[in-house]
């Protein structure tokens, strides 16, 4: 059998996962571990996960992540590759979504395809909020953390900016 | 139409600003700074986001760059989205190979969540109230939460088993709403 290049693997895996992760990049997370951390032992499970941690950290889309795989495990090759297979999928696809649209704005399925999914939407929102504090900590302090956020964005003019550093502020000095 | 320089410029503090996740970020600017689009146009955006495989923020990103600004405008929300963030990200990831250990970048993290937790609840909260007063769109909302949030099924799951539902429910709605008194 033909040695195939690393970058080239890593694409081609990531690229039919990222085809079908219907909901988000995290739905396949499992699977790029499976093959990256169990199958082929490029990076170990203590890598992957300070990777995930620093992509949420970082400012941007959550999904860039795979950028930091992609480069800890092939350099630049590997960073390419990861991120055109995260970004090829989506992109084509969101198009073609965008292309039916156009030739046809107030088809009665296309009313009802979104108006239907809005609320599971807004559903997942809610989830994503509260699968993100109870992963964190089952403390109080976490907890008002969070209710603080939660009040002061819907009350208050502040740029959230202040909150989130506050919130790191407080992770660094041991609070939460 | 949009310019496309605004276009990036816009997505590119989305996405600057966007620590811990860019969700938040997008409805803040672009519904409540820059009146661009209305929460329900934006969450119907969203609920397409979710269909199409890959990131939602980025399947929304394409949609919404090409409403404002055709395929230019696409490109250019993509550029802004994802470029400085991108830059920043490989930086710290170079800055890893280097030096491994990051405790403290999990401390500053753990913080941070609890803080994006509550910006996300907000969001959602803000999201719901344009759904209409209807038992069927609040219905899969909850359905929704208890299945992924409080039962920690698999997200595709959820899903595939709500959205079939969902759609006739909407599909009925948006035909009665075509046919007045019918």
């Amino acid at each position: 059998m033909t040695e195939v290049p690393v970058w080239l693997a890593l694409f081609w895996q990531f690229f039919l996962l990222c085809c079908i992760s219907v909901g988000g990049t995290n739905t396949v997370l499992p699977d790029m571990h499976r093959f990256v951390v169990e199958e082929h032992a490029w990076i170990t499970d203590r890598q992957f996960a300070d990777l995930y941690a620093l992509a949420q950290a970082a400012p941007g889309p959550n999904a860039l992540w795979v950028t930091l795989v992609g480069l800890q495990i092939a350099g630049w090759q590997g960073a390419a590759a990861t991120t055109l297979a995260l970004l090829i999928p989506s992109t084509a696809l969101s198009f073609a979504a965008i292309a039916l649209h156009t030739r046809r704005p107030h088809s009665r399925f296309g009313i009802a395809l979104r108006r239907g999914i809005a609320p599971i939407a807004v559903g997942l929102m809610f989830s994503s909020g509260w699968l993100l504090l109870r992963s964190a900590s089952e403390q109080w302090q976490g907890y008002a953390l969070t209710l603080v956020a939660f009040v002061a964005v819907l009350r208050t003019r502040l740029n959230p900016l202040w909150l989130i550093a506050g919130g790191a502020a407080c992770g660094v000095a041991g609070f939460v | 139409m949009l310019a496309p320089l605004e276009i990036f410029l816009t997505f590119a503090r989305v996405g600057i600003s966007g620590f811990g996740g860019v969700n938040f970020w997008m409805r803040r600017v672009l519904v409540q700074e820059k009146r661009w689009l209305t929460d329900g146009e934006y969450v119907e955006g969203l609920a397409m986001g979710q269909l199409i495989p890959g990131p939602n923020v980025y399947n929304l990103t394409v949609m919404l760059g090409h409403r404002f600004g055709g395929a230019l405008g696409a490109w250019a929300a993509i550029a802004g989205l994802f470029l400085p963030p991108l830059a920043v990200v490989i930086a710290l990831g170079l800055l890893y190979r280097h030096f491994s250990a990051l405790p403290m970048v999990q401390a500053a993290l753990r913080g941070m969540t609890f803080i994006v937790a509550g910006l996300l609840l907000a969001n959602a909260v803000a999201l719901a109230r344009p759904l209409p007063r209807r038992l069927a769109p609040w219905l899969f909302l909850a359905l929704t939460f208890a299945g992924v949030g409080l039962l920690h099924w698999p997200l595709i799951l959820v899903m595939g088993a709500l959205a079939p539902f969902a759609v006739a429910a909407a599909w009925r709605e948006a035909g009665s709403q075509r046919r007045p008194g019918a």
